[in-house]
């Protein structure tokens, strides 16, 4: 997967978990939590998610990658490349 | 317990808010035009593995009151108890922004809890062949005993007691009277309390009742649920909920509230005979209880709303025990089942039953027993209504049964006020 479609399929999750929120001015760099009403559980749902439909696993000690869109990315992109 | 004419206002406790979804309306008055109507809510179901059955489905809209993301946390039975809770509350008129949260209780009666989603996850969790790792982190909150009535208190910021009570068919009734009790002893000002169900979404208990011999079955979902017909053969299963506003009479009255009725007595007991057959002797006992703490006789009670559940063995003993506490001699008091249009609502079902012969005290009709094409000759009951309507003039009273499998009874009596 690319980076842009790595993107696309954060923003297809975060979709689900935030059902409420309009995302289409979501902010690469700035923290996920600081744009959107999201707590532990919703992180939760994040590395679940990669987690049941990529087979993604992610060490609790590395959650924090996943503070924005921005590291999200670039901490998925090795892992992704070949899906 | 002290006798009802001993009581202050302040321990007078009165229905000043109804909130309620079921098969066959959104809001009481929906409800009522439906039992009056003669209209059943009972529609074809089809559910995972056991396949097609019937069953009470409701549609009410559960993004009135809650976000998605908020549903999507949570459980059916957690929104159907913040629409019933949400629409008590605007039904008695309260502010509730400017209501004391801290002085609120919720009291929620459940069947069961935690099927559904215990069911649904495990039917994921085969997809990553049984992996735990995949196993969801909401199931925990999802499926804690107190969940509906936590939803509610989360959506509605109740910083008061929230919890349930597993009290199986009877919770409805158990949920009220624990608002009853709880006001009495000053432990809140205000109670939201009733009974939830979100039973319909589980294959299991269709199943369990089915192995039991105990689930309806009919071509025609409307006639499948048919208590005191000679040709019942079972339970329709159905979600739904009914939850009341409860306070004090000094406080509805304070603030020039609607008064549906007050709580004039109650009772709860357990047969302590088997698990899943009832016993007339201790129903029996359960409604002289509530009558004699009522200071009423049973000729004084207007409508008995029966718990009958359309099963063979159930139905009749709930018979036996009404006629040892209702014989043929003087006024008739009149009786009627709503399960007829509704299915069996599980924990849902004592406070909907009861709520749909609310407006009685109204408009003085006793809504009927649909489906009785046959009367079985073991449910003959004086005062049966059968099949149409009665108009009455006046109704002043409404005893209201509901008893639960391990042996559970509870009755509610309800008076105008």
């Amino acid at each position: 997967m690319t980076a842009d479609d790595i993107r696309k399929s954060i923003l297809e999750i975060l979709h689900d978990i935030a059902p409420d929120e309009d995302l289409s001015d979501l902010k690469e760099e700035v923290p996920f939590r600081d744009q959107l009403p999201l707590d532990s559980m919703d992180f939760l749902d994040i590395v679940m998610e990669l987690r049941k439909r990529y087979r993604i696993q992610i060490p609790e000690e590395e959650y924090t990658e996943l503070a924005s869109m921005a590291s999200t990315v670039k901490y998925l992109e090795p892992r992704m490349k070949d899906l | 317990m002290a006798m009802a004419t001993e009581r202050p206002d302040n321990q007078r406790i009165v229905i000043t808010g109804v909130g309620l979804t079921a098969p066959n309306g959104n809001s009481l008055p929906e409800f009522r035009k439906a039992l009056l109507d003669g209209r059943s809510g009972i529609k074809p179901f089809e559910t995972r593995y056991f396949g097609k059955t019937v069953a009470g489905i409701c549609d009410f809209d559960e993004f009135r009151y809650q976000k998605r993301k908020e549903r999507r946390r949570g459980t059916r039975a957690g929104s159907v108890g913040i629409y019933c809770a949400r629409e008590a509350a605007a039904d008695a008129g309260l502010d509730w922004e400017n209501v004391d949260r801290s002085r609120v209780g919720i009291y929620i009666g459940v069947t069961e809890h935690g099927n559904v989603e215990t069911e649904n996850e495990i039917y994921h969790l085969k997809g990553f062949d049984y992996d735990t790792q995949y196993w969801s982190h909401h199931h925990n909150p999802r499926t804690v005993a107190n969940n509906p009535a936590g939803e509610i208190s989360l959506n509605m910021g109740v910083t008061g007691p929230h919890y349930t009570l597993g009290a199986a068919c009877a919770a409805g009734n158990a949920g009220l009277i624990q608002g009853v009790q709880m006001l009495r002893l000053g432990e809140c000002d205000l109670a939201l309390c009733g009974g939830v169900s979100e039973s319909i979404h589980a294959f299991g208990i269709f199943a369990s009742f089915h192995s039991q011999g105990a689930l309806a079955r009919h071509d025609s979902p409307e006639k499948a649920s048919r208590p005191f017909d000679a040709d019942r053969n079972g339970i329709v299963v159905s979600e739904g909920g009914c939850l009341f506003v409860l306070e004090r009479l000094d406080s509805a009255r304070r603030r020039g509230a609607k008064i549906y009725g007050e709580v004039a007595g109650y009772a709860m007991n357990s047969d302590a005979t088997d698990f899943v057959l009832p016993d007339a002797d201790r129903q029996a006992e359960c409604i002289r209880l509530a009558l004699r703490r009522a200071e009423m006789s049973p000729e004084q009670i207007g409508i008995v709303s029966t718990h009958a559940t359309s099963t063979v063995s159930g139905d009749a003993q709930e018979c036996v025990a009404l006629r040892q506490v209702w014989d043929d001699n003087g006024r008739h008091t009149l009786m009627n089942n709503t399960k007829s249009f509704i299915g069996h609502a599980m924990g849902a079902a004592g406070t909907l039953e009861l709520a749909g012969n609310l407006p009685a005290f109204d408009d003085g009709v006793c809504h009927a027993t649909i489906n009785l094409d046959r009367l079985d000759e073991q449910c003959s009951l004086p005062g049966l209504v059968a099949n149409q309507p009665r108009e009455v003039g006046r109704i002043d009273t409404i005893l209201n049964n509901s008893f639960g499998m391990l042996g559970i009874n509870s009755v509610v009596i309800i008076k105008r006020i």
